[in-house]
């Protein structure tokens, strides 16, 4: 699917209205300069319109057009349209955001002002995340990664399927600068275990595992947007995390978790129900 | 990146736009929208240099079998002409549902 | 300090930290104080131009408030190999989040009326990047760097004036975590100062270009630039400061940095808590130009029915 057909078949039928859409034409500036070939909406769909018969809005990322990387225009549409909600729901008026996330991280043709327009969507979805939950979905198997997967990490609750990835570096620049002993990214299995969908659902750093399949996200959103927001954020339940890694270090000596394995993160971080957080 | 430019003249109005596909690897995006002088307008950006000739070819094919004075642009990732066509085709069979 | 390894961020926090009360962090690769700093910019007075340690600060004003001052170093025993060069790892992203938090929590429980003004918090930037590594990956770095990001942007919002000062290297994820959520963002003029979202040499590899390649590319590209000089013509910064030493300042530079610092949390405590003003400076109208075309179409398109 792509990320405009995304878009449209979450939100209610007929209620899709794009904006900033192929026509408004605002490409990347940069890339045409670099001799890449651009796409008019630069790779990310923002939609409004209703979800559950709710005022909602979509940003959804295309990861077919440059790995779903994150330009100026890209990432300043969807940091945009955070801040936009966030005024609307400030004034009362809930708007529902949804956000899909397959992205590679900032597109380094672009270097600074992509890591600079992700950090002002970090700023929004901190801001936003106080008056609405905002969902994050990640579904392909192009994965979420850099700073795009700090975005994940805001969102008040994260859906995953199977094929998805989560990870702040890639393998590939892992085994890049860290060698191929530290990860060898051509290992899919190995990959799997420790970033995909099932382990991040399994270890709490997802909250719903579904199938990629329309009715079941609809009913996993549905379902977020009904817990309403927590009391505390993933990304603010500092003294668990910090216990947790310095108990590993504890009892590793001197290099934390030389041996630790997927499985054993799973019984040692298990997953605990969204509601208890 | 190449950029590429053809032109029929003598089209039938249209009032309607349409887009299809991404610029993702072997695919393109097509824009279609009515052209204001009565002529068909045809621009590509493509990532791959030196296949004037064959997108000549595709583009005639595709204005003999559509009639609408549009401007469309296509921004091309190593389509093939098949692909090309297809995306085209969608691109005119949106604007005429 | 004695076997500890020397960086710019050590040096800056140091001499931000003094007068201050070192607050223990949990970690050694990160640095945590409580330390006077004015409120004012403080008079232009003349300073002997001789090295730190030979020549001890004259008496300063420092009458202001306290500001939290936080920075990451290299630490070789760091039980997380892979981020013992100054890098931000697991524990240095939860262990910024915690001190940040512990300062937002500090002022939000004090009960005094009025209520004071919020601590200030200045990030002493010098980080090389995020941890490159599987178990990095596997306990979630993702969400370290996030918690920290988070943290920032909490304080920024509750109205602590958040400062970044750029000494050394603003890396990618590193910086997101550490600094990029600031009121404003100061940076030094110095040879190694760099803002990027990845080092030349993987970005090299990455796009399958040679270094010299990227290189050349970088001088007609001016987001791919690595220098600081061309990243202040993008409109992140709040105020770039010529001719300081970042490895060894002399006093009368330090007063100057200090006076920047001072300035750039009067202008935050004045201005609103979102990263507006970053949008607002002249470099951003020209540099920028897409990102404020697409804030107004998209505002102006939203209730559009």
């Amino acid at each position: 699917m792509t990320a405009r057909e995304r878009a449209r078949a979450v939100l209610d039928e007929g209620s899709f209205r794009e904006l900033l859409g192929p026509f408004d034409r605002l490409e990347s500036p940069w890339l045409p300069r670099q001799g890449i070939v651009p796409q008019s909406d630069d790779g990310v769909v923002i939609a409004r319109g209703t979800f559950d018969g709710d005022r909602a809005v979509v940003a959804a990322i295309e990861s077919a057009f440059q790995g779903g990387s994150m330009g100026e225009v890209s990432a300043t549409k969807i940091a945009c349209a955070l801040d936009l909600a966030r005024r609307d729901c400030n004034a009362g008026n809930t708007v529902r955001p949804i956000l899909f996330l397959e992205s590679g991280g900032v597109r380094l043709q672009e270097a600074n002002l992509g890591l600079g327009a992700i950090a002002e969507i970090h700023a929004a979805l901190v801001a936003l995340r106080r008056l609405t939950p905002v969902v994050g979905v990640i579904a392909g198997p192009v994965g979420c990664f850099g700073g795009m997967s700090l975005a994940a990490a805001l969102c008040t609750t994260l859906i995953v399927t199977r094929e998805a990835r989560l990870g702040m570096n890639g393998p590939e620049v892992i085994e890049q600068e860290a060698g191929i002993t530290e990860l060898d990214a051509a290992d899919r299995r190995l990959v799997w275990s420790l970033i995909g969908g099932a382990q991040r659902h399994a270890t709490g750093f997802a909250d719903v595992l579904v199938d990629d399949h329309l009715p079941d996200v609809g009913r996993a959103l549905r379902e977020a947007f009904a817990r309403g927001t927590p009391p505390r954020h993933r990304s603010a339940d500092v003294d668990r995390y910090l216990a947790r890694l310095h108990d590993l270090a504890r009892t590793a000596d001197g290099d934390a978790v030389a041996s630790l394995t997927p499985d054993d993160l799973r019984a040692a971080w298990p997953r605990e129900h969204t509601d208890d957080r | 990146m190449e950029q590429l430019l053809f032109e029929y003249p003598d089209r039938k109005p249209i009032d309607r736009r349409a887009h299809a596909g991404v610029v993702g690897s072997g695919d393109l995006e097509v824009l279609l929208e009515p052209s204001p002088d009565g002529a068909l307008h045809v621009r590509v950006r493509t990532s791959v240099d030196g296949y004037g000739q064959v997108w000549k070819n595709v583009i005639d094919r595709f204005a003999t079998r559509f009639e609408g004075a549009a401007t469309i642009e296509i921004n091309d990732f190593g389509a093939t002409p098949g692909t090309v066509m297809l995306r085209l085709e969608q691109a005119a069979e949106r604007i005429r549902a | 300090m004695t076997a500890e390894p020397t960086s710019r961020g050590r040096v800056w926090f140091e001499i931000f930290a003094q007068g201050g009360t070192v607050v223990p962090s949990g970690a050694a690769s990160v640095l945590v104080a409580d330390a006077p700093l004015p409120d004012a910019p403080l008079p232009d007075a003349p300073l002997p131009d001789a090295p730190l340690p030979d020549a001890p600060l004259p008496d300063a004003p420092l009458t202001g408030t306290t500001a939290r001052v936080l920075a990451v170093v290299p630490d070789p025993h760091n039980p997380f190999p892979r981020a013992r060069g100054g890098e931000v790892g697991l524990l240095e992203g939860w262990t910024l989040a915690r001190h940040v938090r512990a300062a937002i929590d500090a002022d939000t429980a004090d009960e005094t009326e009025p209520p004071g003004p919020r601590r200030p918090l200045l990030a002493i930037v010098d980080v090389t990047s995020q941890a490159y590594g599987r178990r990095e990956e596997m306990l979630g770095i993702h969400l370290a760097c996030a918690a920290a990001a988070d943290a920032y942007a909490a304080a920024r919002l509750a109205g602590h004036p958040v400062i970044a000062l750029l000494v050394g290297k603003a890396m990618s994820g590193a910086f997101l975590a550490h600094g990029y959520q600031a009121n404003r963002i100061l940076a030094l003029d110095a040879p190694g100062v760099v803002v990027h979202a990845m080092g030349p040499e993987a970005a090299a590899r990455v796009t399958r270009r040679t270094v010299d390649d990227l290189h050349r590319l970088v001088e007609a590209n001016l987001p791919m630039a690595y220098d600081i000089r061309s990243y202040r013509k993008l409109g992140f910064l709040h105020a770039l400061l010529d001719g300081i030493d970042a490895d060894a300042p002399t006093p009368a530079q330090v007063s100057r940095v200090r006076s920047a610092v001072a300035q750039a949390i009067d202008d935050a405590r004045r201005g609103p808590r979102d990263l507006s003003n970053r949008l607002a400076s002249p470099e951003a109208m020209h540099a920028r130009a897409a990102s404020l075309e697409v804030r107004r179409r998209l505002a102006e398109q939203w209730d559009e029915r």
